[in-house]
C-alpha cells in the first residue's frame, strides 16, 4: 500500500526557514523570530523569558481544564568561535554533542550575517597512512572564513552550512532536530483544541542540558507535559547483515512514543494514551527503543512537584551531522498523533493512579 | 593594596572547607555587618547581606554572588595510627604529597580552637601496590601522619574530621599573594571591596551581597540563596585559569591583566555587554572568556532557577587552581570590585527592559 | 519484621513502575497515617502529625524502587536485548532470573564468551523467557523487569534483592508503627525514581517543602575480603552519614543525629561512602535549601541480587529512627 503525504507548499517553505535558520544553544534569537513571525495572528500574547525561551499559551473554553504543555526544543547543535588566529582562521568549540569525525571537509556558516567558512583538513598528499586511521581531534580543527577583515569574534556562533530539500518521501538538511518539532508546535497552536489550555514552550538549551525547559515548566507548572523532539533512526544495515538490535527508531513507522531514555520514565497513562489514540485514528506509531538519550522531559518532570510527562519524536537519520533525512510521512503523522490526544484529554485523566 | 593582604589573611585563618563554611562565614559576618542594611543567614549556611536600594517599591534586585567554601580533605579511617582520607571538592592527588594541614578533630580531647598539625605522606614503594610503580599515587594509598603514637590518634580524630590545607599566604612579586582557597576568598574580597566602595555612592536597586556554600559540591549555595532571593539579575564573581607553566592555551588569562568577563550559553547576552561596555568606558583591563557551555560557576545554577534569572560570571584569574599555591594579582581583586561597584551605580529601574530578550 | 522485609522485597517494582510496592507500603502505613496521597511522579508521601512546640516540617524518605531491566528489542527468535534501569552490575547478570511486571520470568543469558578476563557488558547479554519469535513472545518492548531472588534469613543477618532500599522502607514503617508521640509533622515519603537519579524525590521534597530532610537507605560496608576501605561494618550499628558520592550532609544534622545516639545508648557508625548518594542530595536543594541528612543501614554486595544486611543494625536504626523524630530537634 502505498500512501502520498502531501506537505502544502506553505508548510515546506516554513520547515525550510526552520530548517536554515541559525540557533545554537544559547543564542536562538533567529530561530525565535521565524516562529513569532509564523504563529503572530493566532496569539494574543507571548512571552520571551530570562533565558529566551518562547512562551505562548493558547486557552481553551472546558471546564475544568487541564493545564497541558507541549514543547519543542529551538536550538541546534553547532559551534562557537573561541579564538582568532588570525588571516580568517579561527579556533571554535562545539556546542551540544558533535561527533569530531564529522567534521572534516565540511562548509560552515558563520555569525548573524552569516558568512561562509569552512572547516578544512590537511591534504591526503601531505599525511600519512598511520595519520590518516587517527580521527583529527578538535583542538587542532579550525574555521576558515578566507583572508582579509571580516567582522567575526571569539563568542560568534557557527551553524552547518546545508539547504534543505524535499526528496521523494523525504526531507533533508540540517537541525531536522528540533526543528521539525518545532513545526509540529506551530501546528498545535494554529489548530489549538477547546478541552484543554496548550502550554506551548519553544525552548532553549535542550542540547546542553534541557536548560530552558526546566524554567519553562516552573513558569508554566502544568499539570501534564508532552516534548516532541527528534530521535535518531539507526535503521541503516549491519556490516556483517547481521539482525540490526539497536536501531532505535525505523524511518517511515510513524511517530516514536517514549518508554525510557535516560532521562525520564514516561508516565504510563501518557504512553497508554497516546498508544490508544493511534490506534483509534489508524496512525502508524512505533516504541523508541529504551536506552540512552534524553529530550526537554527530562527536566520538565521533576519540575514543580512533579509533572507526569512523555516524549514523542520524529524519527531522523544522521542527527547532529551537517544533514539529516527524515520522512515526510512520519511528520506529518506525528502532528497527527498530537492534535488527537491532546483532543482526548479530559479533566479527569489524573484521577487513574500512576501505573 | 594594604586593605586586601589583612582581609585575605583573616578570611584564610579559618578553614571554610565545602560543607563545613562557618568558621569563615563567622568571620565574614563581622566583616560585612557595618557595610550593609541587613545580614542573616540561609537555611544551609550561605550568608545574605543586605544593602538596600534608594527607588521606590518594588524594588528590583542584584544578587551578587562568591562562593565562600573551598575545597579540602575529610578523614575517613584511622589504620594504626594513621589518618585515611579522601577529598572534599576536586583535588589533584599530585600535589598532596609532603603538603601541610591542619586537621580539625572532634575526638574526645581535641579542642575545636587548635587545630592538630599534620603531614600528607606517600608510603615508600615497597608498601605500596606493585602496578603503581613510580607513577602518580592515588589518593586512596596516601595517610596524614600527625605525629602522635597509634593509641593516641582516636582521642583526637574521628570519621569525618575536616582536614584543611596550613600553607600561610605569601606575597609575592608584582603585588601577587600565593596561598591556599584564593578559589574563592578572591572572589569573596573583590565583593567586600564592592561593598565598602557603594557606602558613599547611592543606588537604586537592592544589592544582595551572598557568600555562597558548597559550590565545589554541586552549587548547592547558589541554587537556594537564588530561589530564596528571587533577585532580578544575578552576578557570580568566581576565579578562572590564568596563564602559566602548564597552562598556556586560548582559554587562559594572563595575571595581572583584569578580571574575564564570560560569554557563552550559561550568560545572559544583554547582562554581559552591559558590563563589557562599561568596563570598556571605565578603561578597566579585562578579557572576554569564552564558554562553551557551563561557566563551572554559581552562575550555572543561578541561571536556572525557578523562571529563570539573567546571569552574568566575572573571573578573577588565578594560575595552579585547586592547589594550596593559587596565585593571584591583588591589583585584579581591586579592579573586580571597582567593576562591579560602577555597575551597581548603572542600574537604573528600566534596565530590565532594555536588556530583555523579547521583541 | 523480618515478614514485613520479605513481603518489601519479594515485590517487583523496578524504577518507574512502583504500583505493586506502593500498594504493599500503603497497605502497612495506612493505619497509622493522618494523611495518605500520593504525589505526580507516583511518590507515596504519609503524613503523620502537625507542627506542634518546638516542632518541625520533616521530610524522611526511603525509596521504593529497585534497580531492573527494559526490554529494548525483541530478536527474530525470540530473546529480549535489554537494558538496565539503575545503576546494574554487569558481572551480577549472567544466569541471573528476572521477573518481569507483567508476570513472566525469564533467565538472563550471554553471547558466547571471548575473553574470560572480561565481563560481557549489557548489550551481549539477553533474556531468554522461552519465547521462539517475537509472535509468540508475552515480553514487549518498554515491559521490566527486576531481578529474582527469595528473601533468606541467616538469624543475625537476613539477604534479599532490592535491600536497597526496601529495608530503609521497612525502617521506616516499623517506625511510623510504633511511633508513640512528637511534635513534628512528620512525612514518611515513599519516593520513586531514585535508583535513576533521585528523580521522584525532586518532585516530593518540592511538594513538601521540609524544614529538615533524612533519607534513610543503604550504605556500602569495608569489612569483606580485599573491599574499597570504608570503616563501616555489618553489625557495628547504624551509620550515620557525614559524606558520600552526592552530598556533605550538613553538619548540625550529623551533630544531632550523633547526639541522640550517645544519649539513647544506641550503637552508631560514621559514614563517609565514596561512591553513590542518596535522595537527600536533591532534598537539600528544595527551595530555599533544607538541613540534610541520611540514616544508613550498613549493607553488603549493593546492587547485586543478594544483599546483606545485619539484623541488629536494623532494629537499631529503628530505634534510633523513633529517637530523632520524637522529640523537639534543635540544630
Amino acid at each position: 500500500m502505498v500512501k502520498t503525504f502531501y506537505l502544502t507548499k506553505k508548510q515546506t517553505t516554513l520547515l525550510e526557514k526552520l530548517s536554515q535558520a541559525m540557533g545554537i544553544s544559547g543564542n536562538e534569537g533567529e530561530v525565535r523570530s521565524v516562529i513569532l513571525e509564523e504563529i503572530r495572528p493566532y496569539i494574543s500574547d507571548h512571552q520571551v523569558d530570562a533565558l529566551g525561551n518562547l512562551l505562548v499559551t493558547r486557552q481553551g473554553s472546558a471546564n475544568n481544564r487541564l493545564k497541558v504543555m507541549v514543547a519543542a526544543h529551538m536550538d541546534e547543535v553547532g559551534f562557537m568561535i573561541a579564538a582568532d588566529d588570525g588571516e580568517g582562521i579561527f579556533r571554535f568549540e562545539s556546542v551540544g554533542g558533535i561527533d569530531v569525525r564529522q567534521l572534516p571537509g565540511k562548509s560552515v556558516l558563520v555569525g548573524k550575517d552569516h558568512l561562509p567558512g569552512v572547516i578544512g583538513a590537511r591534504p591526503i598528499h601531505l599525511t600519512t597512512a598511520s595519520e590518516r586511521q587517527n580521527k583529527i581531534p578538535l583542538e587542532k580543527l579550525r574555521i576558515d572564513v578566507g583572508p582579509g577583515k571580516n567582522p567575526i569574534k571569539p563568542g560568534d556562533q557557527a551553524v552547518f552550512n546545508t539547504n534543505f530539500r524535499r526528496v521523494g518521501p523525504s526531507l533533508i538538511g540540517k537541525a531536522l532536530d528540533d526543528r521539525l518539532g518545532v513545526a509540529v508546535l506551530i501546528e498545535l497552536i494554529k489548530d489549538a483544541p477547546e478541552n484543554i489550555d496548550l502550554q506551548a514552550a519553544f525552548t532553549v538549551q535542550e542540547e546542553i542540558g534541557s536548560r530552558g525547559a526546566r524554567v519553562a515548566a516552573f513558569s508554566f507548572k502544568p499539570d501534564l507535559a508532552f516534548v516532541v523532539d527528534s530521535t535518531p533512526a539507526n535503521d541503516l544495515p549491519s556490516w556483517d547483515d547481521a539482525e540490526n538490535v539497536t536501531y532505535n527508531t525505523h524511518l517511515g513507522e510513524g511517530p516514536a512514543i517514549y518508554v525510557a531514555d535516560g532521562a525520564t520514565l514516561s508516565d504510563p497513562r501518557l504512553i497508554r494514551l497516546l498508544k490508544q489514540t493511534a490506534e483509534k485514528e489508524s496512525i502508524p506509531f512505533q516504541l523508541r527503543q529504551p536506552g540512552g538519550g534524553g529530550t526537554d522531559a527530562g527536566t520538565i518532570h521533576k519540575q514543580a512537584g512533579g509533572i507526569p510527562s512523555v516524549s514523542v519524536s520524529i524519527p531522523g537519520r544522521y542527527s547532529h551531522t551537517a544533514a539529516g533525512v527524515a520522512r515526510v510521512s512520519d511528520y506529518v503523522n506525528t502532528v497527527a498523533l498530537l492534535k488527537a490526544t491532546l483532543r482526548s484529554i479530559q479533566p479527569e485523566f489524573l484521577a487513574q493512579e500512576r501505573k | 593594596m594594604v586593605e586586601i593582604i589583612p582581609l585575605l589573611k583573616q578570611l584564610l585563618s579559618a578553614s571554610g572547607v565545602a560543607g563545613y563554611e562557618t568558621p569563615v562565614a563567622d568571620i565574614l559576618q563581622n566583616v560585612w555587618k557595618p557595610l550593609v542594611d541587613e545580614i542573616s543567614v540561609s537555611k544551609v549556611g550561605s550568608l545574605h547581606g543586605l544593602k538596600r536600594g534608594n527607588s521606590s517599591e518594588p524594588r528590583p534586585s542584584l544578587m551578587l554572588a562568591t562562593h565562600m567554601d573551598a575545597i579540602g580533605l575529610i578523614v575517613k579511617g584511622i589504620h594504626k595510627g594513621f589518618v585515611r582520607f579522601t577529598d572534599v571538592g576536586g583535588v589533584d592527588p599530585r600535589v598532596l604529597p609532603g603538603q601541610q594541614v591542619w586537621l580539625h578533630g572532634s575526638g574526645p580531647a581535641a579542642d575545636p580552637g587548635n587545630p592538630l598539625p599534620g603531614l600528607v605522606v606517600k608510603p615508600s614503594a615497597p608498601l605500596l601496590p606493585e602496578e603503581l610503580g613510580d607513577q602518580v599515587i592515588p589518593i586512596e594509598n596516601l595517610f596524614i601522619d600527625i605525629g602522635l603514637a597509634p593509641g593516641q590518634v582516636a582521642k583526637f580524630i574521628q570519621v569525618g574530621d575536616i582536614v584543611s590545607f596550613a600553607q600561610e599566604p605569601m606575597e609575592m612579586n608584582g603585588e601577587t599573594v600565593a596561598g591556599h582557597s584564593i578559589d574563592n576568598r578572591a572572589a569573596v574580597i573583590a565583593l567586600t571591596m564592592c561593598l565598602q566602595e557603594i557606602q558613599t555612592r547611592s543606588h537604586s536597586w537592592d544589592i544582595w551581597a551572598t557568600a555562597t556554600v558548597k559550590e565545589e559540591q554541586g552549587y548547592i549555595g547558589a541554587y537556594t540563596s537564588a530561589f530564596q532571593l528571587r533577585p532580578s539579575l544575578a552576578v557570580v564573581i568566581d576565579t578562572t585559569w590564568a596563564k602559566g607553566p602548564g597552562s598556556d592555551d586560548w582559554n587562559t588569562f594572563p595575571v595581572g591583566k583584569g578580571p574575564t568577563l564570560m560569554w557563552g550559553p550559561n550568560i545572559h547576552p544583554n547582562l554581559h555587554k552591559s558590563i563589557k561596555e562599561l568596563a570598556e568606558k571605565l578603561e578597566i583591563p579585562h578579557a572576554i572568556e569564552i564558554t562553551g557551555q557551563s561557566t563551572g560557576t554559581d552562575a550555572f545554577a543561578t541561571q536556572i532557577v525557578a523562571e529563570g534569572i539573567p546571569s552574568m560570571a566575572i573571573g578573577i584569574p588565578i594560575r595552579y587552581m585547586h592547589t594550596p599555591v593559587e596565585v593571584v594579582s591583588l591589583k585584579d581583586i581591586q579592579r573586580t570590585g571597582r567593576l562591579l561597584a560602577e555597575f551597581i551605580q548603572t542600574l537604573t529601574t528600566d534596565f530590565m527592559s532594555k536588556i530583555s530578550l523579547g521583541s | 519484621m523480618k515478614s514485613l522485609i520479605q513481603k518489601l522485597t519479594e515485590t517487583f517494582s523496578p524504577s518507574g513502575y512502583e504500583q505493586e510496592i506502593r500498594e504493599v507500603v500503603r497497605a502497612e502505613v495506612e493505619p497509622f497515617a493522618d494523611e495518605v496521597r500520593i504525589d505526580p511522579l507516583g511518590s507515596l508521601i504519609v503524613r503523620k502529625g502537625k507542627v506542634g512546640k518546638n516542632g518541625k516540617r520533616i521530610m524522611l524518605a526511603g525509596h521504593m524502587d529497585e534497580i531492573g531491566l527494559i526490554a529494548s528489542h525483541i530478536d527474530e527468535n525470540g530473546f529480549i536485548r535489554f537494558s538496565g534501569i539503575g545503576g546494574l552490575v554487569a558481572h551480577t547478570l549472567l544466569g541471573g532470573r528476572v521477573h518481569f511486571v507483567n508476570g513472566v520470568s525469564g533467565v538472563i543469558g550471554g553471547e558466547r564468551i571471548m575473553d574470560v578476563g572480561k565481563t560481557l557488558p549489557v548489550t551481549q547479554l539477553f533474556i531468554d523467557v522461552g519465547a521462539s519469535s517475537p509472535k509468540d513472545c508475552p515480553v514487549k518492548i518498554g515491559d521490566v523487569a527486576s531481578f529474582d531472588r527469595p528473601f533468606f534469613d541467616m538469624g543475625h543477618r537476613m539477604v534479599a534483592k532490592s535491600m536497597d532500599d526496601r529495608i530503609g522502607c521497612a525502617v521506616m514503617i516499623e517506625s511510623l508503627r510504633s511511633l508513640k508521640s512528637s511534635p513534628n509533622e512528620l512525612y514518611f515519603t515513599f519516593t520513586t525514581q531514585e535508583e535513576v537519579g533521585l528523580r521522584g524525590a525532586v518532585a516530593s521534597a518540592f511538594g513538601i517543602d521540609p524544614e529538615l530532610g533524612l533519607s534513610l537507605d543503604v550504605t556500602g560496608t569495608g569489612d569483606t575480603p580485599k573491599s574499597r576501605k570504608m570503616d563501616v561494618k555489618l553489625g557495628d550499628g547504624p551509620a550515620i552519614k557525614i559524606k558520600d558520592g552526592g552530598m556533605l550532609s550538613d553538619p548540625r544534622v550529623v551533630q544531632w543525629m550523633i547526639n541522640t545516639a550517645e544519649k539513647e545508648k544506641i550503637p552508631y557508625q560514621r559514614e563517609i561512602l565514596e561512591a553513590g548518594t542518596t535522595d537527600a542530595t536533591v532534598i537539600q536543594l528544595t527551595h530555599a535549601g533544607v538541613p540534610a541528612g541520611c540514616l544508613s543501614i550498613p549493607c553488603r554486595y549493593v546492587h547485586s541480587p543478594s544483599e546483606m544486611v545485619d539484623t541488629n543494625d536494623v532494629e537499631n536504626a529503628i530505634k534510633l529512627l523513633i529517637a530523632l523524630i520524637s522529640a523537639p530537634i534543635r540544630l
